[in-house]
């Protein structure tokens, strides 16, 4: 029982935890600090996988940016409680068992095709450190396409947000 | 789940973050496992994705408030027979 392999459970059951609780919890808000405390347990796990920039990002990107427009239009509109519902039948007799169906098929796969065949197996071999710099290597020469069609959506996505959000005079 | 059985709209655009997530999660995971930055470049483009489309569903949210003045996902059937 090394430190990273404690790590890792502690970060997993944050996160499948806060899940949980987003799913559960009657106030939009709950489940808006639900989803920032899963947001932060994945970029600690993010962290132990080696990629440090998209943990940064995670924090930077989700934590910061979406969840504060998040929680700005759950308190602009005032959503209060709401009213339970039972679960829908399409939850209760598709859903489940396709779950548990996508669950266990994963876990089969996982089992057959990477344990013991990767180098990188074991849990935080810290060295293995993806460097930003060859990160942003591959973004920008083998991925420059799509990252200037990504600027492109954006700006078409603030257009968008814009000209929605506009009210009618 | 809480896309089937949340009735409140800003819950349900909660739970499509969520998802994109899980498939982030997943993708971090085997760009580690396989030892390609593929993986990770993707991951990125997913969370600027995630950003855009979470800026336009929330304006969505806030057309859909102005209208109906509810946010409950059952009083948006206009589509519905």
């Amino acid at each position: 029982m090394s430190l990273p392999f404690i790590l890792f459970f502690v970060f997993a059951l944050i996160s499948v935890g806060g899940a949980i609780l987003l799913i559960m919890a009657r106030e939009p808000i709950h489940s808006a600090l639900a989803l920032i405390l899963v947001m932060m347990s994945l970029a600690g796990l993010y962290l132990m996988l080696g990629a440090e920039f998209i943990a940064a990002v995670q924090i930077i990107v989700y934590a910061g940016a979406i969840m504060v427009l998040f929680v700005f239009v759950i308190m602009l509109l005032n959503a209060g409680t709401e009213e339970r519902t039972d679960w829908s039948k399409i939850a209760k007799y598709a859903g489940l068992p396709l779950g548990i169906l996508l669950l266990l098929e994963l876990a089969h796969w996982m089992a057959h095709s990477l344990i013991g065949r990767t180098p990188a197996n074991g849990a935080g071999s810290a060295n293995v450190m993806v460097s930003t710099r060859e990160l942003s290597m591959q973004l920008f020469q083998k991925y420059l396409f799509p990252f200037e069609a990504t600027s492109i959506l954006i700006l078409i996505a603030i257009l968008g947000a814009l000209v929605l959000a506009k009210r009618d005079e | 789940m809480a896309f089937v059985f949340k009735r409140n709209i800003i819950t349900i655009f909660m739970a499509i973050e969520l998802m994109l997530n899980a498939v982030n999660l997943a993708f971090v995971a085997f760009a580690r496992a396989w030892n390609q930055l593929d993986g990770l470049v993707f991951v990125f483009f997913v969370i600027v994705v995630a950003a855009a489309e979470a800026a336009v569903g929330l304006a969505i949210v806030i057309t859909i408030y102005q209208n109906r003045h509810s946010l409950n996902i059952e009083r948006v059937n206009l589509l519905k027979l």
